[in-house]
């Protein structure tokens, strides 16, 4: 009988994969954090998590034949969002406010910890399982 | 892996930020040179951010750097003093002051150094982060 690794570890490996991917735009939208005309993106996690796991995909419906075949990616690469800002503009057009983005990449980082320690916990109980007690 | 693409990324913001504050440290040393004509007069500088977007993958790539564009000289006025006295005065006896505003040059230092240092952090959390990846299963 196969072990279904699917089964087995659950949702963390999804979580690992959205995770890091959030940790990129949070570390650009800090980097740009004094370029003009920059805005502060993020992805909505749940959507992408739900995307990822029932692996749904968004292929473009082409109407015309003469429309480009477009990229048929998942939903969890381009559920790329704006965040709304708290503060008026300051006449360059940049919208990252440095001090939330530092503390939501504080907290996605504790996140992914939290998803690596559940999974490594899941695959020694998978290796338990396999060596027999 | 995404997370090594996060190292690069910071280490743009680091530069972006080291050239910036180098930039603030010229205009700062020379906020109190004067000169006989204006074209020969120091006039601030600034450097021109702009986001390095890597289409790496063809389509909407998770991240984006900092590059630094260029660094432009400030059109701001130039103060002129009359002082016939002073050894550098032109035939009319105006002497030519840069256009540094030192109160902006100094946030511009504060909010440099911060940036910087916000950015040296990701740099070290994503490291931390990529080590415990790699231990995953070896315990």
């Amino acid at each position: 009988m196969a072990i279904n690794f699917e089964k087995a570890l659950g949702m963390h490996q999804h979580t690992l994969g959205i995770r890091s991917r959030r940790t990129e735009i949070l570390a650009s939208n800090i980097s740009n954090a004094d370029t003009p005309n920059y805005k502060a993106k993020d992805i909505n996690f749940k959507d992408a998590l739900n995307a990822a796991k029932s692996g749904a995909g968004v292929s473009l419906n082409r109407t015309n034949s003469a429309h480009n075949l477009g990229f048929s990616t998942s939903m969890a690469q381009n559920g790329l969002l704006f965040r709304n800002t708290n503060q008026p503009d300051t006449g360059d057009g940049n919208t990252v406010d440095l001090e939330v983005e530092r503390n939501l990449f504080m907290k996605n980082s504790l996140e992914y910890q939290a998803s690596l320690d559940f999974l490594n916990s899941k695959i020694s109980g998978l290796r338990t399982a396999i060596k027999g007690q | 892996m995404s997370l090594l693409k996060v190292l690069d990324v910071a280490g743009t913001g680091m530069s972006a930020q080291s050239v910036r504050l180098n930039t603030t440290a010229s205009n700062l040393a020379n906020a109190n040179s004067v000169s006989s004509n204006i074209d020969e007069t120091y006039k601030a500088r600034h450097p021109v951010f702009a986001a390095e977007l890597n289409r790496a993958m063809g389509g909407l790539d998770s991240s984006v750097g900092v590059k630094v564009q260029g660094i432009v000289e400030s059109t701001a006025e130039l103060n002129q003093e009359y002082a016939p006295n002073h050894p550098k005065a032109d035939e009319n006896g105006f002497i030519y002051h840069s256009n540094v505003n030192v109160m902006e040059e100094m946030a511009n230092m504060i909010s440099a150094s911060r940036s910087y240092q916000t950015n040296v952090q990701i740099a070290e959390a994503a490291k931390q982060m990529l080590n415990r990846t790699l231990q995953l299963g070896k315990s």
